[in-house]
């Protein structure tokens, strides 16, 4: 993709600059199909039938959302911190949207195909904790101060699991580039991580429910990054009316909205491109090539995204000490232990 | 319980349940929603279903029972007596209609919907319908007035009792007077007896 692009236009500073937006242009679509997914999905869920005026099946009520809060009026609180309470929202999307750089889309494009790609994103997906505490701090309010602790305490703690989870599939693959993982798992379903990747058969046998732990460690700890339901309670409405971004309204409140957005597709994406092949076609040599490639990534990375809506309309809140339970004596020893464990499969 | 089993006795049950909840979702997610599209798809209201008020006024005969029954005085009333010439007309009870209702206001706003007006009326002609929707932008627009009479009517009808009235009055104090001479006749005959009340000059009680 680089290099046509390059061949087309030449100059280099402007093929890097349509590179960095291709990603961007994903984005703004799919958080509209994603916001109208999880209300139909909430309100089938309970029996009701959520948005159904604007458009067939209200389909245009994501766009009038849209125009609604960029008409909304943009306020400031007078006691909070001006500069880093509009700064914050930013950070939140740049800590986002950066990690799509590395996530291969297709098996011609990818934004950056760095060889340290799983590295980068687990690195750079902490900022969004950075921004998230500077939104809390800077709106000079107790509630977005506790959602700004709580979300950091959650995100912090479940980095490690997650990082854990990772780390076995790149001992695995031996590999951390996530367009190399990719290319790995082509070949059919069992070249996939979760199945062992391309491992011989008996020691597949060992390594599959290996991975099948870490990948549900990896899947649940990744739902807690992003801060949604059953890891809510950053913006736990019940107790802190709305968490980090109670003071925010109109565009800042839709940036962080299409940051958590964005950021459950980075999270899923990871998840598809670690466990299940990225774009790699689940037919062999069926259906292969940059387009077909692309489809399969996005439609796993969707398939994921349900999942986690589906997950969401049916699991309660944690309560905070729980959620810490969880992190620390659950996942993180299992992982640890599943680590272990599969190094020594690969040593052996 | 040994804590290393409770500790996995957890987990496995944490997981489990997780999946029960997510079959139950699951399920959900293809049951038929209950929700009533409201403005294009009504539900069907109860037979005796009580909502805004109706006023027959062909069969109104202005007793005021309705007025009188209203626990919140949400009903107005006035009626003008009718000449003996005049033709009101019967309702569909056949009753014979006395009295001209020129006002006949409900304030709908003020209206608590306890159908208690609707009990005395010996026409039926007062009742609940099953309308519900009439909110208004502005409050008065709640007062509806159920009178079919044009301010001329009224105008007419009002003179008419007036005269009748009057004359009535008039025959009265006639009578009055005669009485009152053949009375004076009398005492003049027996100057000793006191005058009785003559009965025509007390008024009468409404």
């Amino acid at each position: 993709m680089e290099q046509f692009l390059t061949s087309l236009i030449g100059e280099p500073l402007l093929v890097h600059v349509i590179m960095a937006a291709i990603p961007l242009l994903f984005i703004l679509p799919y958080a509209l199909v994603v916001i109208y997914l999880e209300m139909k999905i909430a309100a089938h869920m309970q029996d009701r039938v959520a948005y159904m005026r604007t458009g067939w099946h209200g389909t245009l009520q994501p766009i009038a959302d849209m125009l609604k809060l960029l008409q909304k009026e943009d306020t400031v609180p007078a006691a909070a911190d001006k500069f880093l309470f509009i700064l914050a929202p930013y950070i939140v999307f740049i800590g986002t949207y950066a990690a799509f750089a590395a996530l291969p889309f297709s098996s011609a494009f990818i934004g950056s195909n760095i060889n340290i790609g799983i590295f980068y994103i687990v690195a750079i997906s902490s900022l969004v904790v950075v921004g998230l505490l500077m939104a809390g701090w800077a709106s000079n309010n107790k509630w977005s101060l506790f959602g700004a602790l709580r979300s950091a305490a959650q995100i912090v703690s479940y980095e490690i699991p997650s990082a854990f989870a990772i780390l076995g599939v790149v001992m695995l693959a031996g590999t951390m580039s996530l367009q190399e993982l990719s290319s790995l798992q082509t070949g059919g379903i069992t070249h996939w991580m979760i199945l062992g990747g391309t491992l011989p058969l008996m020691k597949k046998l060992i390594v599959v429910p290996l991975m099948l732990i870490l990948f549900l460690v990896y899947y649940i700890s990744s739902m807690a990054e992003v801060n949604r339901t059953p890891f809510d309670i950053p913006e736990a409405e019940s107790e802190l009316v709305q968490g980090y971004n109670t003071e925010y309204s109109g565009m800042k409140f839709a940036i962080f909205y299409l940051a958590e957005y964005a950021n459950l597709f980075a999270v899923s994406a990871v998840a598809t491109v670690l466990f299940f092949g990225g774009w790699a076609s689940p037919f062999a040599s069926l259906m292969t090539g940059p387009f077909w490639s692309a489809f399969w990534f996005i439609t796993k990375g969707m398939l994921f995204v349900c999942l986690n809506i589906w997950l969401r309309w049916t699991l309660p809140r944690l309560r905070v000490d729980q959620l810490m339970y969880m992190s620390w004596k659950v996942l993180t020893p299992f992982a640890f232990a599943c680590v272990l464990a599969l190094g020594l499969v690969l040593v052996w | 319980m040994n804590p290393v089993v409770e500790y996995f006795d957890d987990i496995y049950r944490g997981l489990k349940t997780a999946t029960v909840g997510m079959r139950i979702t699951f399920k959900h997610l293809f049951t038929k929603a209950v929700t009533i599209q409201y403005p294009t798809v009504k539900m069907k209201l109860p037979e005796r279903a009580r909502n805004r008020l109706y006023v027959n006024m062909d069969d109104c005969i202005g007793c005021d029972q309705c007025s009188m029954a209203c626990p919140v005085d949400c009903i107005s009333i006035e009626t003008i007596k009718s000449t003996p010439e005049d033709n009101l007309g019967t309702t569909s009870t056949g009753q014979k209609k006395r009295l001209h209702v020129p006002v006949f206001d409900i304030d709908i706003a003020k209206c608590c919907y306890c159908g208690l007006c609707v009990y005395p009326c010996p026409t039926e002609c007062i009742k609940m319908t099953d309308v519900y929707e009439f909110s208004e932008f502005d409050r008065h627009n709640l007062i509806y007035s159920f009178s079919t009479m044009t301010p001329a009517e009224v105008e007419t009808a009002r003179a008419k009792a007036k005269k009748m009235e009057e004359e009535a009055a008039a025959k009265k104090a006639a009578a009055a007077a005669a009485a009152k001479a053949a009375a004076d006749a009398k005492a003049a005959a027996q100057t000793s007896a006191p005058a009785p009340q003559p009965e025509g000059s007390q008024p009468k009680p409404e």
